[in-house]
C-alpha cells in the first residue's frame, strides 16, 4: 500500500509486483472464493484417489503421467491420421458444431419467425416440434448414419437436430410475445414486410431468440462428444475420449474432459458477449 | 345563443345522411362461452371534417371500441361505420392513432420514430424531403433537441409529443387518440392540450378522442359525445361546446355557460348514468 501510494507520487513506472498488488487489492474479493473452491475441489480429487476408493486417478496424475504431460504440452503436434494434439482434436469437434449449429441458428430463426406469425402453423406444429425435442442427442446418432451413411455428415446433423429447438421455441415465443401495442402500430401505418420485420418483429424478438442460441449452443457442444463418441475413427475431443477409454488411458480422459468444460465456457461466454453487443438488456 | 340549443338530444340524423365520418346504426358485440356480450348498441354519429369530437362514458361503456371501429381494428357487429361514404374494413394511415401508452419503438430513436411513418406512407419521396417532414413535425411538438434520444431516454409527456409528430406528420384524415393526456401530470397535461389545440388550427384534421376529463373536452371539443354504460352502452347524448376559437383557457372558465355546461356534463355521468359498482 505505502510502497505504491510511493511510486505514483514519484510519477516512476509501476513494478509488476505493485500493479499485481493494486489488482489483487480491487478484484480480490471477488475471485478468492473462486480460486478456493476450485483448490478445495482439486484436493479433495486428490485425496480421494490417493485413498485407493477409486481406480480415477487424481489431478496430478495430469502431470506425473508422461502421455498426458506431452500432450499438455504439445497441444499442436500432429502425427498424421488420428494422432493429433489436443488443440486439432478440439478445434475438428469445434468445425463441426459450427456447422451444425450455424444452421441450427439460420433453420430455427426463420422456422419460429414462420411458425410465431401464424397462428395456425403454430398450433399444427406444437405437438411435433414438443415430441422431437425430446428426444435424446444420442438417439439420433444411429438414426442419423442410417439417413446419411457417412459419419461426418451424420455428425453434423446430430448437432443440427439438438440444437435447433431451443432456437425455433423461443424465436416462435419471442415472435408470439410482441406488445400488442407495436404491432398495431405496424397494422396502422401499414408498414412493408421489410419494415415490419427489421423494425418490429426481430428487435422485439431477439432477447428471446438469443436465449435460445444460449441455450443452443452449450447444447450443440454436449451432442458433438456424444456424437463422436459414437463414431468411430474421426479426428475430435469426442472420439480422442473413447480411444482412450480403450486403451485404458484414464488420465487423458480427465484432460480431455477438462478441455470439453474449457471450451463449453468460452462458448457460452462468446454467445453472452454477442449478445450484449447485439441485444443490449433494457430497462 | 341558447343554451336550449346547445344541448341536443340523442343523434335524430336521418339514417341516409353521409357525413364526412359516420356510424349508422352500429352495434358490436364479443363472442363469449355464453353467447355474445353487447358491448355497444344501436350507435348514430355523423361527424363533419375538421371537427374536434371528445368522448366521455365511464370505464367499460366501449368508447375504446367505438374508436377501434373508426381505427379499423375491429369491425361492427351489424350498421356501418364509413369515412367519406366508404366503409371502413382495416386500419390504415389515413386514420392514424396516437396510442394509450405511446406505442413508441424503444430500440428506436425518437427521429426514427417518426421517419418510420413518414417513410411508410410516402416511401417513394426523396430521402431530404423525408427529414425534412420528421424535423418540421418534432419542431412543432418542440422535440429537436431530443430527436436523437430514445423513448425510454425521455419523460412521459416527450413520449406523448412523439406520439402526436408521429400521428401528424402523416397527414392522416382523422387523428384518433385515446385517453392521450391521462398519464401525465396537471401541468403537462394543460400544455399539451394547447399544444394539440394549436396544432388542430394549424391542420385542421378532423379529431376523435377519448377523454375522462370534463375540462380537457371543454376546452378542446366541438362536441362532447357522452355514453351510456354498458353492456349494450350507446350514446347518450351529444352536447354542442360554443366557445369561440381561439380559446383561452382562463377566458371560457370565466363563461358561465362554462359551469352551466360542466354540470350537465357531471350530472349525465354520476347522477343520470352513475356506475353502479364504483
Amino acid at each position: 500500500m505505502v510502497t505504491s501510494t510511493r511510486t505514483r507520487l514519484q510519477s516512476r513506472p509501476k513494478s509488476v509486483v505493485s500493479s499485481i498488488q493494486e489488482f489483487w487489492q480491487k478484484q480480490g474479493a471477488g475471485l478468492l472464493p473462486p480460486i478456493l473452491g476450485i483448490a478445495a475441489f482439486l484436493i479433495v480429487w486428490q485425496v480421494f484417489s490417493w485413498s485407493g476408493l477409486t481406480r480415477l486417478p487424481g489431478p496430478l496424475s495430469l502431470w506425473t503421467e508422461q502421455r498426458t504431460r506431452e500432450l499438455l504440452l504439445y497441444p499442436f503436434y500432429d502425427r498424421g491420421g488420428l494422432d493429433k494434439g489436443l488443440f486439432w482434436q478440439t478445434l475438428a469437434s469445434l468445425g463441426r458444431v459450427a456447422k451444425g449449429y450455424t444452421a441450427a441458428a439460420v433453420v430455427g430463426i426463420s422456422v419460429g419467425v414462420l411458425v410465431g406469425t401464424n397462428d395456425w402453423l403454430n398450433k399444427a406444429t406444437y405437438p411435433v416440434f414438443q415430441f422431437l425435442r425430446m428426444v435424446a442427442p444420442l438417439a439420433w446418432v444411429p438414426i442419423a448414419l442410417v439417413a446419411l451413411q457417412q459419419n461426418q455428415p451424420a455428425a453434423i446433423f446430430v448437432i443440427f437436430i439438438t440444437s435447433v429447438w431451443p432456437i425455433l421455441i423461443n424465436t416462435t415465443e419471442g415472435v408470439r410475445q410482441i406488445p400488442e401495442d407495436y404491432n398495431n402500430v405496424a397494422k396502422v401505418l401499414k408498414l412493408s414486410r421489410k419494415d415490419y420485420y427489421l423494425n418490429v418483429l426481430f428487435p422485439s424478438a431477439l432477447p428471446y431468440i438469443f436465449t435460445g442460441l444460449r441455450i443452443a449452443i452449450g447444447l450443440a457442444w454436449l451432442a458433438i462428444i456424444a456424437a463422436e463418441i459414437v463414431m468411430s475413427g474421426i479426428v475430435g475431443i469426442g472420439f480422442f475420449i473413447w480411444d482412450a477409454y480403450q486403451q485404458n488411458y484414464i488420465s487423458e480422459i480427465i484432460l480431455a474432459v477438462i478441455y470439453i468444460g474449457g471450451v463449453g465456457l468460452l462458448l457460452d461466454r462468446l454467445i453472452a458477449f454477442l449478445q450484449s453487443k447485439i441485444a443490449p438488456a433494457r430497462k | 345563443m341558447q343554451s336550449t340549443t346547445l344541448l341536443q338530444s340523442p343523434p335524430a340524423q336521418s339514417r341516409n345522411t353521409v357525413g364526412f365520418l359516420s356510424f349508422d346504426q352500429v352495434s358490436k358485440s364479443f363472442p363469449t362461452p355464453k353467447g355474445p356480450y353487447p358491448v355497444l348498441e344501436n350507435v348514430n354519429l355523423t361527424i363533419e371534417e375538421g371537427e374536434f369530437v371528445c368522448l366521455i362514458g365511464h370505464s367499460g361503456c366501449g368508447k375504446s371500441t367505438l374508436l377501434s371501429l373508426v381505427s379499423g381494428f375491429q369491425q361492427a357487429t351489424s350498421g356501418s361505420v364509413t369515412l367519406k361514404g366508404e366503409p371502413i374494413r382495416e386500419p390504415g394511415p389515413d386514420r392514424m392513432v396516437v396510442f394509450q401508452n405511446y406505442a413508441l419503438l424503444p430500440w428506436r430513436t425518437v427521429f426514427e420514430n417518426v421517419y418510420l411513418a413518414v417513410n411508410a406512407v410516402w416511401p417513394k419521396q426523396p430521402e431530404a424531403q423525408k427529414r425534412a417532414i420528421v424535423r418540421e413535425h418534432l419542431a412543432m411538438v418542440g422535440l429537436t433537441e431530443a430527436a436523437d434520444k430514445r423513448p425510454d431516454q425521455i419523460s412521459g409527456g416527450m413520449r406523448q409529443r412523439v406520439s402526436i409528430a408521429r400521428a401528424l406528420a402523416i397527414r392522416p384524415e382523422v387523428l384518433i387518440l385515446d385517453e392521450p393526456f391521462g398519464a401525465l401530470d396537471a401541468i403537462t397535461k394543460e400544455e399539451l392540450q394547447e399544444e394539440l389545440l394549436k396544432i388542430w388550427t394549424d391542420h385542421r384534421c378532423t379529431v376523435l378522442m377519448i377523454t375522462h376529463d370534463i375540462d380537457e373536452a371543454l376546452f378542446l371539443a366541438d362536441r362532447l359525445v357522452m355514453m351510456t354504460n354498458g353492456p349494450a352502452a350507446g350514446i347518450g347524448e351529444v352536447m354542442t361546446i360554443p366557445f369561440d376559437r381561439p380559446r383561452d383557457r382562463v377566458q371560457i372558465m370565466e363563461d358561465p355557460q362554462y359551469y352551466e355546461l360542466r354540470n350537465h356534463a357531471l350530472d349525465f355521468l354520476y347522477n343520470r348514468f352513475a356506475h353502479d359498482d364504483d
